[in-house]
């Protein structure tokens, strides 16, 4: 169905008059705009169509008592991903939804007050009309100030695709719990803090009252109390009942049911200081620091002030905005476990589902799965443990669905659809509001709002010729805070975090970036976060046409929203140079400016402070969640790679300095110098440590592409592949020798996809060495860059390595030989023909994955077969035992040859990997065999 | 190019010696040897390795650290600390059975003029003695009476307790170069090119104090004696650097063969070369002796000899077995030797008797076997046997471990656990018999589930 907007979207004529159009053939009205990224290589997916914005987000509304339903955030707060969607109707609309709020105030038969703990109500909603679906989760906060002391929120997954609601209820309603339950516990905490201000005025007021009662006592001796005194009296008795009621509320408050408090691990503050020692120690205890700064302020230098026996008018006072209503820490922590949930649902629903599939698949074969598969399996657990626990037990409530009747998503393509939304909230912004103020912003940044200009930052990156290590982007912070500071002046009262305290937080995130660089780039680059994964979306086709050809190509996505570019963990882009950070965080600060709720009939007219104060407070949250990117992009990753990745590197520094290779090689065997140093200077420079992780993270993401394509050509042009994989997979170390770095790195970086792990930490590949081989090196590396140079210390090199040659498959890339063991078996063909009709990188590694997710069931099968190992009974020989196992391996398992070995081999590794207590205390072994080794020519 | 550097195997330096030295392929299917654990803890050569018990071992070196090791996991237990200068020599003390509490004790010399009494379970260090007046070059347990000797510029004996019993007085500057105890309690030390007895007085009702005294000096041998070894009860061997190979009665210090024909040219060698290597000195040094009942099989310089007691002749040699000297050998219940050596490398061999030529010799061995008398003219004929019958038995190479980068000092060889090697390069390789660790790591494997209850799901 085709809604009335969609065909409002065609008939516009601004955005006729801004599209250069050549074509008279077709009259204009008919005609349909040019899809303004199609250059760029934007896929279908990009953009889901029927609704008016661009793809999922989160959005948080409240229902004020003051101005109604009215939205207060959107996560990504970005106006390229709602476009022109309604988010005041759309608030209106969740808002009305059925919801369950909690009686409040005086009950029939209690003197007091009471407050309920009510739980949270999720619902799901459907517009058609809108196209918009969502997962609508209510809650209720409180608040000292507002009637019957509650405050309705409600948080919303906006998305258009109802299939990816539906079925990803479960999940959703898991993690949206979880940020509620933040929300909800920060909001306690604050309230309690409120209370107990509010108890001293009280007392205060009372104090106060007492003395002048006192006063007019003595005053007057007349025997009778004049009409004064017996108004005082009553305030006095008023206020006493106040501090009772008061009283009551906090012991309430204090006492909520702690078995409530269902995730303990979300809880912000024990996080912080458990967790996130070793790099987010700095970031978080800023925040710490100011936070409790601003507590340790707040409270005893807390003057009690005299409370008017009136209260003021409902409309007159100012209610708390959401992080008031939260503590500072908690609702950056809630934004944060948005932003996560933004991420973890982000793309089609089959890319969610087979990922989905493919975690729950990969978990079952948790014993296997460190031999080939990427760090991701460390991450996922983390990530499972936070996510899929909760999920699994409600899951396990409702009737579960078997994954393999999940139907397929319907994908609705409608190109005509799309539309430069950055435009349209140009214009929108002009329309409604004729403010001086943010046209005078507008005027300061209209270039970064040129689509064509944007499209020439695109190209330009797309050359790859621009490479600013500048740090623009931080520049672009700062900017943005100052402008926020001056657009806050107006609001300076309430502002939670000064824009000082802002501008040294994003100095100091600087300075510990640059640290935190050293630490955070020893994770492995297979260190991925699925979420990242997701980030980058479904469009894998898309990137790898780009990639295809020119090395340090840049992917990028048309509809990647700015922010996310700059400051979020999404950059899949670390290697666009900053420009375009630049470009988006100016673009971002605007946008954040440009979009105040265009609540309805809202006037900004100084008098009437009622209307006018919400547009300021929602800018303030803006602002506030500027600066919480920050936080926010740090928690996911240190908390997954610090955890697991630091002991093990503490244990084995061997291992230290293969990841610290990994790393830095994966970044520049996939980028020109030139965007390499540009990347490194950015991530030094201006990223947040989080986003220093990511780049390891992502270009993993990449290194795969990178890897499987490098495969790909090495098994095309040398006909020896074969039994150099099979040296690899049997564990024989292959020592890659050649003179040129980059070349012998590449080949390197593509050929440790069919290197067996020992353990979860980084693989056993050295990538470069120039020093003479060790006994050593075979032992810890399994695949070694051996540098060949002309001078009497490579006699030396060449020495150890014909001495050692019983450990060593060599392949020298200078003159093309091989020198191996032969190999027959049928594996290998498979994994690596040369004949392949694989042309993408990326589908290549994924065969080869499954190849080798194969090869390890059969490990597995072998090592865990009881009967195979251990004699039947007690007379049986050890021969008896080995032919046993012979006959498996061949007939059982349908190898031939050498097969056996590679085999054999994984099942060692199994093995001791099993038996290994912690990682890093087993040594790791050197198995080799006694076999003749041949010389592979071309 | 790369087929020339790589595929010469040890071309480059051994290119004198080709033909001379046996080399074996990369086929080797009775090398049980798969799989290696290098453990490293030395930061100076590692020269001494001693065996503890039936798991572990004790390894020392030039920089004065012992090490305790795990031989079945490689893994290090314990570190012992306190020697400032290199271990000149070290031994297992073992506990007496009668007092079960006692733990293993380990004794250890140094250049520091310090012999330190460890505690091996617990790492502690004992007792340290720091009377010498000289080094320490030698140490030996007499468990029968409770006793070891030290061996420097004197002999010192001491009880357990590390009390001075009684000492000799300064033998020699050059010192006791090795020691053995034979029967009647009495011990040989070998003193330069001397070999003096001496028997120890042990305290009885009427003598309370322990003695120890010269009893006799053999001088037999033209050279320093380099090794010396207890063959079996009734005799002891000793070998001497110009290639000496005296075998001695333990009872009457008397010779009961001599041999000194191991670097007789044999007819199928060019004699030339033969000759020209004879003029090395090196090359005829006898440096270790293993034994078993049969054979004594001695290091000689880089070759390997294999001399039957029986026959009193070499039944079997390889002049060149190694590059370079031949520093340890042991030979293995199954017919095995196996050597170590300064070029780097262990090899294995085999000991092969050839079916054609059997039965001739044996019964002049057999008659000469006692004739004690009658040795030095024996002396002479052996040249024109071993002409004639020098291959009635052969060392077959059956294998080789390349893996150290130097010198490989000494090798210990465990039943269980393989073998391990330490050498100059610092670090100590552990061997493994990788079909047989895969078996048991299979073992340890299905126990764990077991343990962890995963073997057999809960129905």
């Amino acid at each position: 169905m085709i809604s009335a907007p969609d065909v409002v979207a065609f008939t516009k004529e601004e955005e006729y008059e801004e599209e250069p159009y050549n074509e008279p053939a077709l009259p204009e009205e008919y005609s349909v705009p040019l899809f303004p990224y199609a250059s760029q290589g934007a896929n279908p997916w990009s953009k889901l169509s029927g609704a008016k914005f661009s793809r999922d987000f989160i959005l948080i509304s409240e229902f004020s008592e003051q101005v109604g339903p009215q939205p207060l955030l959107t996560i990504p707060n970005d106006t390229k991903v709602f476009g022109t969607f309604d988010l005041n109707y759309f608030s209106l609309r969740i808002m009305s939804v059925d919801y369950q709020a909690s009686f409040m105030g005086h009950p029939p038969g209690s003197a007091y007050p009471k407050l309920n703990f009510v739980e949270d109500s999720k619902v799901v909603l459907g517009d058609s009309k809108e196209g918009a679906f969502a997962y609508v989760h209510h809650l209720t906060l409180y608040d000292l100030e507002a009637r019957g002391f509650v405050r309705p929120f409600c948080m919303a997954y906006i998305s258009a695709d109802q299939h990816k609601i539906m079925q990803q209820f479960q999940e959703l309603s898991s993690e949206f719990s979880k940020a509620s339950e933040c929300l909800k516990m920060g909001n306690r905490k604050a309230f309690a803090g409120e209370l107990e201000k509010k108890l001293k005025d009280l007392d205060y007021t009372r104090t106060v009252l007492h003395t002048e009662t006192e006063i007019q006592k003595k005053a007057n001796d007349k025997g009778f109390y004049s009409s004064q005194a017996i108004e005082k009296a009553n305030e006095l008795a008023n206020v006493e009942k106040s501090i009772i009621e008061h009283q009551d509320l906090l012991k309430q408050i204090r006492s909520y049911p702690r078995q409530k408090m269902k995730i303990p691990d979300l809880c912000p503050g024990e996080m912080a200081h458990t967790q996130d020692q070793a790099v987010q120690a700095s970031t978080t205890s800023n925040l710490h620091e100011s936070g409790n700064a601003d507590l340790y302020t707040c409270r005893p230098a807390y003057t009690p002030k005299l409370i008017k026996a009136k209260p003021t008018k409902c409309f007159d006072k100012k209610l708390k905005t959401l992080e008031e209503l939260c503590d500072t820490e908690y609702f950056t922590q809630t934004l944060a476990q948005l932003s996560h949930i933004e991420h973890m649902f982000r793309g089609d629903l089959c890319y969610l589902l087979t990922s989905q599939i493919d975690r729950a698949l990969r978990k079952q074969q948790h014993i296997t799965n460190f031999l080939f598969e990427d760090f991701v399996e460390v991450d996922d657990k983390m990530v499972e443990k936070q996510e899929r626990v909760p999920s699994q037990l409600s899951q396990d409530r409702l009737p579960s669905r078997p994954v393999e009747e999940c139907p397929i998503p319907k994908v609705l393509i409608s190109v005509g659809s799309y539309k430069s939304s950055v435009e349209t909230v140009l214009i929108k912004m002009e329309q409604e509001l004729g403010d001086e103020e943010y046209k005078e912003v507008e005027v300061a940044e209209p270039s970064s709002f040129d689509p064509q200009e944007h499209l020439d930052y695109l190209d330009m990156d797309m050359k790859g010729s621009i490479s600013s290590g500048e740090s623009i982007e931080v520049l672009g912070t700062e900017k943005s805070t100052s402008v926020l500071s001056k657009s806050d002046s107006q609001v300076s009262l309430t502002v939670p975090l000064s824009p000082q305290v802002v501008r040294s937080k994003a100095v100091s995130h600087r300075t510990i970036s640059e640290d935190s660089i050293e630490v955070l780039s020893t994770c492995p680059s297979e260190a991925l976060i699925p979420d990242d994964f997701k980030a980058s979306y479904p469009s894998a086709i898309n990137e790898e046409e780009t990639y295809a050809d020119n090395e340090g190509a840049i992917h990028f996505q048309a509809n990647i929203s700015p922010p996310e570019l700059g400051e979020t963990q999404e950059g899949s882009l670390e290697n666009t140079s900053s420009q375009i950070d630049s470009s988006c965080c100016i673009g971002k600060e605007t946008e954040g400016q440009l979009v105040p709720l265009p609540t309805p009939a809202h006037t900004l007219s100084d008098e009437d402070g009622v209307v006018s104060i919400p547009p300021q407070r929602y800018r303030q949250k803006d602002q506030g969640y500027h600066m919480d990117f920050v936080v926010e992009t740090t928690n996911p990753s240190p908390q997954d790679n610090s955890c697991e990745m630091f002991p093990v590197y503490e244990l084995d520094p061997g291992c230290l300095l293969a990841s610290r290779d990994v790393s830095k090689t994966s970044l520049d065997n996939y980028s020109d110098t030139a965007s390499y140093i540009s990347s490194v200077a950015s991530i030094s420079l201006d990223r947040t440590p989080s986003s220093s992780t990511h780049p390891a993270g992502l270009s993993s993401e990449r290194h795969k592409k990178r890897a499987g394509q490098n495969t790909l050509k090495f098994i095309r042009q040398y006909p020896f592949a074969h039994p150099a994989i099979y040296s690899l997979l049997s564990g024989r170390t292959l020592v890659v020798l050649g003179e040129d770095e980059t070349i012998v790195r590449k080949l390197v970086t593509a050929l440790s996809i069919f290197v067996p792990n020992y353990g979860c930490y980084a693989k056993p590949v050295k990538h470069w060495i120039s020093s003479p081989l060790h006994i050593m090196d075979f032992q810890k590396w399994k695949l070694i860059g051996l540098q060949r140079v002309a001078s009497p210390a490579n006699v030396g090199t060449l020495h150890t390595l014909s001495r050692y040659s019983r450990y060593t498959s060599i392949l020298d890339l200078d003159s093309k030989t091989l020198r191996c063991p032969l190999y027959r078996g049928t594996l290998v063909p498979r994994l690596a023909d040369h004949r392949t009709q694989i042309k993408r990188g990326s589908t290549y590694y994924l065969h080869v994955q499954s190849m080798l997710t194969q090869l390890c069931s059969k490990a597995f099968l072998y090592t865990f077969c009881h009967h195979l190992h251990l004699p039947t009974h007690s007379e049986e020989t050890q021969e008896a035992v080995a032919s046993r196992q012979t006959s498996f391996l061949k007939l059982n398992l349908g190898l031939v040859n050498e097969d056996i070995k590679v085999v054999q081999y994984l099942a060692e590794l199994l093995k001791l990997h099993y038996m290994q207590e912690s990682p890093g205390t087993t040594h790791p072994l050197l198995r080799f065999d006694y076999v003749p080794s041949f010389l592979y020519k071309i | 190019m790369l087929r020339w550097l790589i595929g010469g195997g040890r071309e480059p330096q051994g290119l004198a010696e080709k033909s001379a030295l046996q080399t074996i392929g990369e086929d080797q299917t009775q090398n049980p040897y798969t799989e290696l654990l290098v453990l490293k803890a030395h930061h100076d050569i590692v020269r001494f390795l001693v065996q503890l018990d039936e798991y572990r071992f004790a390894s020392a070196g030039d920089d004065g650290i012992i090490v305790v090791w795990n031989a079945q996991t490689g893994e290090k237990l314990l570190e012992l600390s306190g020697h400032t200068q290199k271990i000149t020599a070290i031994t297992a003390f073992p506990s007496l059975e009668s007092c079960e509490e006692e733990n293993q004790l380990i004794l250890t010399a140094s250049a520091d003029r310090t012999v330190i009494v460890w505690d091996c379970d617990t790492g502690r260090q004992i007792k340290r003695v720091s009377s010498f007046q000289s080094t320490v070059k030698c140490l030996t347990v007499l468990q029968r009476l409770d006793v070891w000797l030290s061996g420097g510029n004197d002999l010192g004996v001491w009880s357990r307790k590390l009390d001075l019993l009684c000492k000799t007085n300064h033998l020699s500057d050059t010192g006791i170069s090795a020691l053995a105890e034979i029967p009647r309690n009495c011990i040989a030390a070998a003193v330069g090119r001397e070999l003096i007895i001496f028997r120890l007085v042990t305290p009885t009702e009427g003598l309370l104090d322990w003695d120890i005294n010269e009893v006799k000096r053999l001088l037999d041998h033209q050279d320093n004696i380099l090794s010396l070894v207890n063959v079996n009860d009734g005799s002891f061997v000793t070998g001497s650097h110009v290639g000496e190979l005296i075998i001695w009665d333990a009872l009457g210090w008397t010779m009961q063969a001599y041999e000194r024909s191991f670097w007789n040219p044999s007819p199928q060698l060019d004699t030339q070369q033969e000759i020209k290597l004879c003029q090395k000195q090196s090359n005829i040094s006898i440096n270790h002796f293993t034994c078993d009942e049969e054979n004594i099989f001695a290091a000689v310089g880089r070759g390997l000899y294999v001399y039957n007691l029986q026959m009193k002749r070499v039944i079997a040699c390889q002049k060149t077995a190694h590059d370079s000297n031949v520093l340890h050998i042991a030979k293995l219940p199954n017919r095995q030797l196996i050597s170590c050596s300064e070029d780097g490398s262990v090899r294995i061999w085999e000991l092969r008797e050839k079916q054609q030529l059997v039965a001739e010799p044996v019964p002049t061995g057999f008659f000469n076997m006692w004739g004690f008398g009658r040795v030095n003219k024996q002396a002479s004929q052996p040249v024109k046997k071993q002409q004639e019958n020098a291959t009635s038995c052969s060392l077959e190479l059956i294998g080789d471990l390349i893996g150290h980068s130097s010198s490989v000092e000494m090798f210990l060889h465990f039943e269980d656990h393989g073998l391990v090697t330490c050498s100059a390069d610092h670090l100590i390789i552990l061997w493994k018999n990788g079909e047989q660790e895969s078996g048991l790591r299979s073992l340890k494997l299905f126990q764990k589930l077991e343990e962890n209850g995963d073997l057999y799901p809960a129905v």
